[in-house]
């Protein structure tokens, strides 16, 4: 066990509705919805069609560069519509729902007799592969490379994230069963962190096989890029994998049971949410299952699918994304406040600069909306990104290379090393409102264009 | 919440195909002044910090106050000195109300409407930028200048000090120290002598001398010292530009940056230890006790504008530099380079303007080193792998 990482930049930002410990509804969906724009890198090829009888496990579209990346039906049902955008861009992959889950079976040998080219190849044929992420870029891994090592998260800092040790209680075996699985892909090993101000208290670390790491310190330390980081930072030409609890518990119960079962307990919380706790359900169910947990009459609400920093706003008719363990509900910010920002006290609003008091009570959580709180400028106070930012890079030369399109630069500053959700803290503070994850999504998509 | 609907009921008139359309970013301007605005997120993270740009500016403003509040009552007590009269307390600061507030409204009048105007022809919206800057600018300057001098340095500093950069965040050099600059260069006459720096001197008593304690150093110590104390230069009994001369006020301001996070400490720090070093390394070469060079390592802390440069205009972020190691470099090239000047050029005692804008301009050099050998850093790290 390696020395305790300590990060002292981050930040935890304090909003009520944290979801307490019990499962409160067990979802039976309706209709449920794949989401392609879950997946970054990935131009979507249909393999059904409207009326199709699909079971959990049969391929629903699948990537058109790597047509053995698959994407699967979480539930059986009927494909009973495809929703297109703006230049027919595939959106969503809507199913009805049995009322009794079918599952397609697989013939899955034992974890020991394979090798890793067998192990790539089932979870390529059981649409387990997407739930790799590889980084740089934070895109599906593709399957012809090999990455030095695997990472895996075992610690939530996001805000209202859902507790780990609470909603893999019950998932031991499958998230043990998914390690070795993972062990197969990489020499590199399986580098697991913990929080370790509770790691001996959480199950996780009873997990063999696996590297384990421990930081301490405000979100973001929790986010695998940061942790990759500061374990074994990556360079240009370097390749690491990551996946999420979730997605390793999936391949477990993939090789125990042969079913394709992405089962998952999910909090629903946030100042909008009522009576915020866990549900069990599977990715993809519709936000308007969710409805008791609601209440739209009171004022607009924003539903996310995720958390408030990096989740998408989906809305009453939305969907829950296939990454996602978290429903944060949370109430609209449009009204306007007089000399908001000349009050010396505006005891209710959340700053993490000291202009505000709010750094006096830090106990106290706020019931935060979506107002932006001022109007997008240009920047202008340099200091304070770097501050919520735990790692060795200069964010705003960053940026600002982005913006200049400059290739070289980017590669540099550190465009290997972040994805959206590590500066998403950099952009909840900017005085001047800037859309710096917008800017990042720029960056990465003009490296993956550039290096094609 | 009436003023919120008639700004409802003005806002068609100045939207697009509205009547006063073309005043779209002055309206703008003043609503978002009035109210913060209805927006809401829309993309990446969807709840934002309580903090904005004009809150930013507010605490710049608060740090003000006390620079201010002691001009307003320094300006009178100095006049009051010069005209060997007996004005009680409440004469001395109504006096300097009436001298500065004129400084003011040319100031914000001139700069403000300057702002409006180019954001109004680019179609942008007005930056908070000049709020601060306007704030400064007749803090800087001798009290006598006059106004329509300090209406062309004010506008010399927005177009082409800020404006032709691309407005606030843009600019390379502090706009008010460009405008005192502008002043000091092209009327130098009333930026620098003995009758400048206090208000109704022309009347004065015959033995009345106006000089500032700076403008002594170039006598040494016993110069310095012939008129003024080190207690009257530290709470700021002394003529000099109105909102340098107390050292208390500006370390309230200080106080009250740091707090706040707004202002840097470690500009300030560096700029303090840049200033000792060349001031200490004076001392030790010094030829004898009357040589200006003598003048103890500290005095220069408190002469002149280098306390209020210290805490309000080096720490500007826009200009100074960004990086956290920059600014130690940043902060002790400033303070190094203005005692360097002053000891060192006895025809212009006041370094710490030109010290600023020197670093100013080297400050996107600095930067560029600083973020040159993390990416060195980072380059090293891929090889030792």
């Amino acid at each position: 066990m390696s020395e305790h990482i300590r990060l002292k930049r981050g930040l935890d930002i304090p909003i009520s509705g944290v979801a307490s410990c019990t499962v409160t509804k067990t979802v039976v969906p309706d209709v449920v919805a794949l989401k392609p724009t879950d997946f970054r890198g990935i131009i979507p090829r249909l393999l059904v069609k409207e009326g199709d009888a699909v079971k959990a496990g049969t391929p629903v579209f699948a990537d058109k560069q790597h047509p053995e990346i698959i994407f699967c039906a979480p539930c059986s049902g009927v494909v009973n519509e495809i929703v297109r955008g703006e230049k027919r861009k595939l959106l969503e992959i809507r199913i009805k729902a049995d009322k009794e889950t079918d599952y397609l079976h697989f013939d899955v040998p034992k974890v020991y007799t394979l090798d890793r080219q067998n192990i790539i190849k089932l979870l390529l044929e059981t649409g387990l592969w997407p739930a790799i992420i590889q980084r740089p870029y934070g895109v599906v891994a593709n399957p012809c490379t090999t990455p030095k090592s695997i990472f895996i998260s075992g610690m939530a800092t996001a805000p209202l994230a859902a507790d780990p040790d609470y909603i893999f209680s019950s998932e031991f075996d499958a998230l043990q069963q998914g390690i070795e699985v993972l062990n197969k892909l990489t020499d590199g090993g399986i580098h697991l962190s913990l929080d370790a101000r509770n790691f001996a208290g959480t199950e996780l670390h009873k997990l063999q096989h696996v590297i384990y790491h421990s930081f301490v310190g405000p979100h973001p330390a929790g986010n695998v890029g940061v942790q990759i980081n500061h374990i074994s930072p990556l360079n240009k030409g370097e390749l690491i994998w990551t996946i999420d609890l979730l997605s390793v518990s999936a391949i477990g119960k993939l090789f125990l049971n042969g079913i394709y079962d992405m089962r998952r307990t999910v909090a629903v919380a946030g100042p909008a949410a009522l009576n915020p706790s866990y549900i069990k359900c599977i990715p993809g169910i519709a936000m308007s299952s969710l409805a008791e947990y609601f209440d739209t009459s009171k004022g607009e609400l924003r539903i996310i699918s995720g958390d408030i920093l990096t989740g998408e706003n989906v809305g009453t008719n939305g969907f829950l994304g296939f990454y996602n363990n978290l429903v944060t509900i949370i109430p609209e910010g449009r009204y306007f406040e007089m000399f908001g920002w000349v009050k010396p006290l505006r005891l209710k609003k959340f700053s993490a600069s000291h202009s505000y008091f709010s750094w006096l009570t830090p106990q106290k959580q706020y019931d935060m909306d979506t107002n932006t709180n001022g109007e997008e400028r240009a920047f202008v106070v340099s200091e304070i990104y770097s501050k919520v930012l735990p790692m060795d890079i200069y964010p705003v030369y960053l940026f600002k290379a982005i913006l200049a399109e400059d290739i070289e630069k980017m590669e540099n500053l550190g465009i290997y090393e972040i994805i959206e959700e590590d500066v998403a803290l950099c952009e909840f503070v900017c005085p001047s409102k800037i859309e710096i994850q917008s800017i990042v999504t720029k960056g990465i998509d003009l490296m993956l264009k550039e290096m094609a | 919440m009436g003023l919120r609907k008639l700004t409802d009921k003005m806002k068609p008139t100045f939207s697009k195909g509205g009547k006063l359309s073309f005043l779209h970013s002055t309206f703008e301007a003043f609503e978002s002044f009035l109210f913060v605005p209805d927006k809401v997120t829309t993309k990446g993270v969807h709840v934002r910090d309580s903090i904005d740009l004009k809150r930013v500016m507010t605490v710049v403003m608060i740090s003000l106050v006390p620079c201010i509040l002691f001009g307003m009552w320094n300006i009178g007590y100095q006049h009051n000195l010069a005209i060997g009269g007996d004005m009680g307390f409440w004469a001395i600061v109504w006096y300097g109300f009436l001298k500065i507030l004129p400084l003011y409204l040319v100031s914000y009048i001139v700069g403000l409407g300057i702002e409006f105007t180019s954001a109004q022809i680019k179609g942008h919206q007005v930056n908070e930028g000049y709020l601060v800057t306007g704030l400064i600018i007749p803090l800087i300057i001798p009290v006598t200048t006059p106004l329509w001098m300090l209406a062309i340095a004010v506008a010399f500093a927005v177009i082409i000090g800020k404006e032709i950069f691309g407005g606030t965040g843009m600019n390379i050099w502090n706009p008010a120290l460009l405008a005192r600059a502008f002043l000091f260069f092209a009327y130098p006459n009333h930026m620098t002598g003995d009758k400048v720096w206090v208000a109704g001197a022309s009347s004065a008593v015959d033995a009345f001398s106006g000089a500032t304690p700076l403008s002594q150093t170039s006598e040494g110590l016993s110069g310095l010292l012939s008129n003024y104390s080190v207690t009257d230069m530290f709470f700021g009994f002394i003529p000099g530009s109105i909102g340098e001369t107390s050292k208390v006020a500006i370390l309230l301001g200080a106080i009250f940056l740091i707090y706040t996070g707004v202002g840097s400490w470690r500009t300030m720090l560096s700029c303090v230890l840049g200033a000792l070093f060349v001031g200490v390394i004076a001392n030790l070469c010094a030829p004898g006790p009357n040589s200006a060079l003598a003048i103890p390592a500290y005095y220069h802390l408190l002469l002149g504008g280098f306390a209020f440069g210290t805490v309000f205009m080096a720490t500007d972020p826009v200009s100074s530099a960004q990086t956290s190691a920059g600014k130690w470099i940043y902060g002790f090239l400033i303070g190094a380079v203005a005692v360097t000047i002053r000891l060192f050029n006895p025809g212009y005692p006041e370094g710490m303007m030109l010290s600023i804008l020197l670093a100013n301009t080297f400050a996107p050099l600095i930067d560029h080193y600083v973020v040159q050998s993390n990416i060195k850093r980072r380059l090293n790290r891929a090889k030792t792998v």
